[in-house]
């Protein structure tokens, strides 16, 4: 038992100094090994945060939220419908919202214009009065005091002054937001009164959210009735699916790094080849150069992984995974710049060093085993 | 006592350009005496050596060991009985590059488990033995021919093994190197060692010490003398 | 297809040990065709050289199958927000009916290359190659199974839809249900834990005289897997409940989670290790004789085995005692 730890202990001490003998050949794998762990755990952390954010974002929304349709497509909802909502048991609370998208050529970028939720008095805004998202404070250079005029499609002004700016923390959804006030949106959008963008419904038993979206669905069959977890899991599968394909193009760079270190294991050089038919000559089985060999492995994956994840993490948290926005992102043309909160867990370490350390491992195992078996009688030839 | 019975080495088995290096060779390499093997290049005394000393497995016929046939073993027992039983000094010294004298000494008993504070005590004892405490912490690269072969030697002995197999000491020596050489060949036999040696250096095989001189040529003995 | 980070890992990891697998089989054949220890022949150099290959892709390929167990186990897990009705593991592995076949095999594979490594090892002790013809014909049943796991997994993920209306442990351990999950969960929970006690007991008991005895050793093998089955029913029945504070929550996966301090951990380790080297005791009972190194290599594992068991009902034992919940 104790002979043979300090074998192995032994072992791992020759493979240290193997790898501090030949510091310019190792460091050149462990930065290109190091690249792949960060590539790679970028796109698993950036999309983990993502999802992680959206889905803590949803988890404040209502759980119903009805659109009224016409042909197939959205349409405004009036207040008649309102009123038949409010009459459904179980909804604790009915409140029809008003938001909208407005181009702004001059920001170059697509704004959600809303009146906030009556609910929310932190976010009350009075006539005149704008809260702007963190993506748009940015692009027009808005601070609170400052003025933010908008031009609707028909030719309306809409002069408001910023009251606030939404904190950086939900800049996911928000960044594009500006809020404004009823009437200033009505007039800005030139919407009669009575008419309303949906309808939230906040319903008193979570249990029931099924059931009760299947009873408004009769009472207002002209409606679209989108539950909570309806829109977490398409948002969940979205930025998924979006993750994966990018992982699945990233398997080609994978597949290069595995030839690149079966390569790099096999073209020993005549030194080394030269070095291990004199371990093996002197003594040491097969066993004891794969076990080294790959010890020597071992330690270069944990470098090159700790690396990788260290700058993955740096670029996803601190950086906002700057080089991928337009690729896992793609949808608004205000990315949000805000601080993802940094969380990082087993199941994505464990995924990363399977999706990593197993294809570099593998690729050297057969190259080891061949330099290993070297006739310990060569030295004498 | 190593006993070799009809023992044949064929290279490139089954193949136009097959090299039967040994051809049926019985010997039998008494324990506590210095032997050399002598004969022309190519004359099959360095692959019959590679196979007394079992890094190599004949491919037929039978060695012994004191009693025990080796010559089927798995290569892990193999290796086992090797590192137990022989140490090696090599026609070029073949020490690592890059590790201190020390280091180098120390790497045979590796496999062994060995604690490292015991194993370089020993290696440091070995060291001393040959004069080269001094030259302990020194790169192997920076050795002189003579210091290169005796941590060779020290290398060879650090598993305190039965036999000591030295493949063409005095080929990379000048003169009076190998009057050194001898003396500790005279040296390890009075501590009991069997002594195998390769060389068709007549400083060898004329010396005194040598108790048996097995002369070979196309792969099998011609003459044992002694 | 869901397109899961860690799926793809799972699926990049089975292909890896299938193609390792089929490549071993290959050699397999070879091996059996020409072995012949007595040879120095080139031929039998080489086959003997690449012996050693074969055991360290296997060695690697039963790290691999570990790992993408415990990534499978914790992936279904993280799964459960895109189906309806999922709330943990069980409600993603029953969104297919290929999930459970799907971790009972991967659990299989795990065993099977456990016990073919322990043959292994022991007959990389031997001094005439004595398990080798075995251990080979081992291998030509172990990859099989392994391109088997690696299928079943494959058609599982390949099932898996978003929005799939699935059930989750509530229901599948259900104690009104007619099924398996709801027998188990309706067991009387002192009855399973007595009769867990009882099959731990009596492999310790086997594991004692395992390194002397075959009869012993055959016996701790099968009472470990009799015991695997047991501490499931276990768990199911009693362990989660006690663990949950909850009468009626049965599920064996919740307790790997952290809301409940991994704790399942604790359980499942040990039992996996004792399993595997429990089941290796008997293997090599049946293939090995009674020569020193068979002797010494059934020691250590039955050491194992009865040291796993034990640690596994400590950790049970402690979960039940401490837990605020009476059943």
């Amino acid at each position: 038992m104790r002979a043979a730890f300090e074998r192995r202990r032994h072992l791992l001490d020759f493979a240290v100094r193997s790898l501090a003998r030949r510091p310019t050949r190792n460091l050149g794998l462990i930065l290109v090994y190091g690249l792949v762990v960060f590539l790679v755990g970028s796109v698993m952390l950036w999309g983990s945060a993502v999802r992680r954010e959206a889905s803590a974002i949803l988890a404040g929304g209502p759980e119903i939220t009805a659109q009224a349709m016409v042909m197939g497509r959205h349409d405004l909802t009036v207040d008649a419908d309102v009123a038949l909502l409010k009459g459904l048991r179980g909804v604790r609370r009915v409140e029809p919202r008003l938001w909208g998208y407005l181009w702004d050529s001059a920001g170059a970028a697509n704004y959600t214009l809303m009146v906030p939720s009556t609910a929310a008095t932190d976010l009350a805004v009075a006539k005149g009065e704008a809260i702007v998202g963190e993506g748009v404070a940015r692009a027009r250079r808005l601070a609170p005091g400052k003025m933010l005029f908008l031009v609707s499609p028909s030719g309306r002004f809409l002069k408001t002054r910023v009251k606030a700016v939404l904190p950086a923390e939900s800049a996911l959804v928000s960044a594009d937001l500006v809020l404004v006030e009823e009437s200033d949106f009505r007039a800005f959008f030139e919407l009669p009164d009575g008419v309303w963008t949906d309808v939230a419904l906040t319903v008193a038993n979570p249990s029931e959210v099924g059931t009760i979206s299947g009873k408004a669905a009769l009472k207002l069959p002209h409606h679209r009735f989108v539950t909570r977890a309806d829109m977490s899991r398409s948002a969940e599968a979205l930025f998924s699916w979006r993750e994966g394909l990018t992982l699945a193009l990233l398997a080609g760079a994978l597949v290069a790094f595995a030839i690149l270190a079966f390569d790099r294991a096999s073209g020993l050089s005549a030194e080394e080849r030269r070095e291990i038919g004199i371990l093996k000559a002197i003594g040491w089985e097969t066993g004891d150069v794969i076990a080294s060999k790959l010890f020597e492995g071992a330690l270069i994956s944990l470098t090159a992984f700790l690396l990788g994840v260290l700058a993955a993490w740096v670029h996803v948290f601190l950086f906002s995974a700057g080089l991928f926005e337009p690729v896992l992102k793609g949808w608004a043309t205000l990315y949000p710049r805000f601080p993802l909160s940094p969380r990082i867990d087993a199941l994505e370490i464990a995924t990363l060093g399977m999706l990593t350390v197993v294809p570099f491992m593998a690729a050297i195992l057969v190259p080891v085993w061949r330099t290993a078996s070297a006739d310990p009688d060569a030295v004498m030839r | 006592m190593i006993t070799l019975e009809a023992v044949t080495k064929t290279f490139a088995q089954g193949r136009h350009d097959r090299v039967d290096a040994v051809r049926s060779v019985d010997l039998d390499v008494a324990d506590g005496r210095v032997t050399v093997l002598r004969g022309p290049s190519g004359s099959g005394k360095t692959t019959l050596l590679t196979l007394i000393g079992c890094l190599a497995r004949p491919t037929s016929g039978r060695i012994r060991i004191d009693g025990e046939t080796v010559s089927g073993l798995p290569e892990r027992f193999l290796t086992e009985t090797r590192r137990r039983t022989f140490g090696f000094v090599f026609q070029k010294f073949n020490l690592i590059r890059g590790l201190s004298a020390l280091d180098n000494v120390v790497l045979p008993a590796f496999p062994l488990g060995v604690p490292s504070r015991t194993l370089s005590d020993r290696a440091m004892r070995l060291l001393d033995r040959f004069g080269l405490a001094d030259r302990a912490g020194l790169p192997a690269e920076h050795l002189s021919g003579g210091e290169a072969q005796r941590v060779a030697i020290a290398r060879a002995l650090i598993n305190d093994p039965a036999v000591i197999i030295a493949d063409e000491p005095t080929a990379s020596l000048d003169g009076d190197r190998v009057a050194q050489f001898l003396a500790i060949a005279e040296d390890l036999k009075r501590s009991g060692k069997t002594v195998l040696i390769t060389s068709h250096d007549p400083r060898i095989t004329e010396a005194s010490l040598v108790d048996a001189l097995v002369t070979m040529a196309d792969g099998r003995i011609v003459e044992v003398a002694g | 297809m869901i397109f899961h980070p860690p799926i793809l890992a799972l699926i990049g990891a089975s292909l890896l040990s299938a193609v390792v697998l089929a490549g071993a089989a290959l050699f397999a054949v070879r091996l059996l065709r020409h072995w012949d220890p007595a040879s120095g022949a080139e031929r039998q150099i080489g086959l003997e050289r690449t012996t050693t290959l074969v055991s360290t892709v296997v060695a690697f390929v039963l790290v691999l199958e570990a790992a993408s167990l415990v990534l499978f186990a914790f992936n279904a897990d993280r799964m459960a927000p895109l189906f309806v009705g999922a709330m943990c593991a069980v409600g993603s592995l029953q969104a297919s009916p290929w999930g459970f076949p799907a971790l009972w095999a991967k659990i299989a594979v795990f065993f099977a290359a456990f016990v073919w490594l322990a043959v292994d090892r022991l007959d990389g002790r031997t001094r005439d190659y004595a398990l080798t013809r075995t251990k080979y014909v081992g291998l030509l049943a172990l990859a099989p199974l392994v391109f088997a796991e690696g299928g079943i997994e494959l058609a599982y993920f390949l099932d898996l839809k978003a929005d799939t209306i699935t059930s989750c442990c509530g229901k599948l351990f259900g104690e009104s249900r007619p099924n398996f999950g709801g027998d188990l969960a309706s067991l009387d929970p002192k009855l399973a834990l007595g009769l867990l006690a009882a099959g731990v007991a009596a492999a310790v008991v086997a594991g004692l005289p395992a390194a002397g005895s075959r009869i012993a050793a055959v016996a701790l093998g099968v009472l470990s897997l009799a015991v695997f089955g047991l501490a499931l029913a276990a768990i199911v029945a009693a362990i989660g409940p006690y663990v949950y504070e909850m009468p009626h929550h049965h599920c064996p996966f919740c307790i790997l989670k952290r809301e409940y301090g991994h704790v399942g951990f604790a359980l499942y380790l040990p039992l996996f290790l004792a399993t595997g080297a429990g089941l290796s005791a008997g293997t090599l009972a049946l293939v090995a004789g009674n020569r020193a190194e068979m002797v010494a290599a059934r020691r250590g594992l039955s050491r194992i085995a009865i040291a796993g068991h034990l640690v596994f009902a400590l950790a049970a034992a402690t979960l039940v005692a401490t837990s605020g919940l009476k059943l």
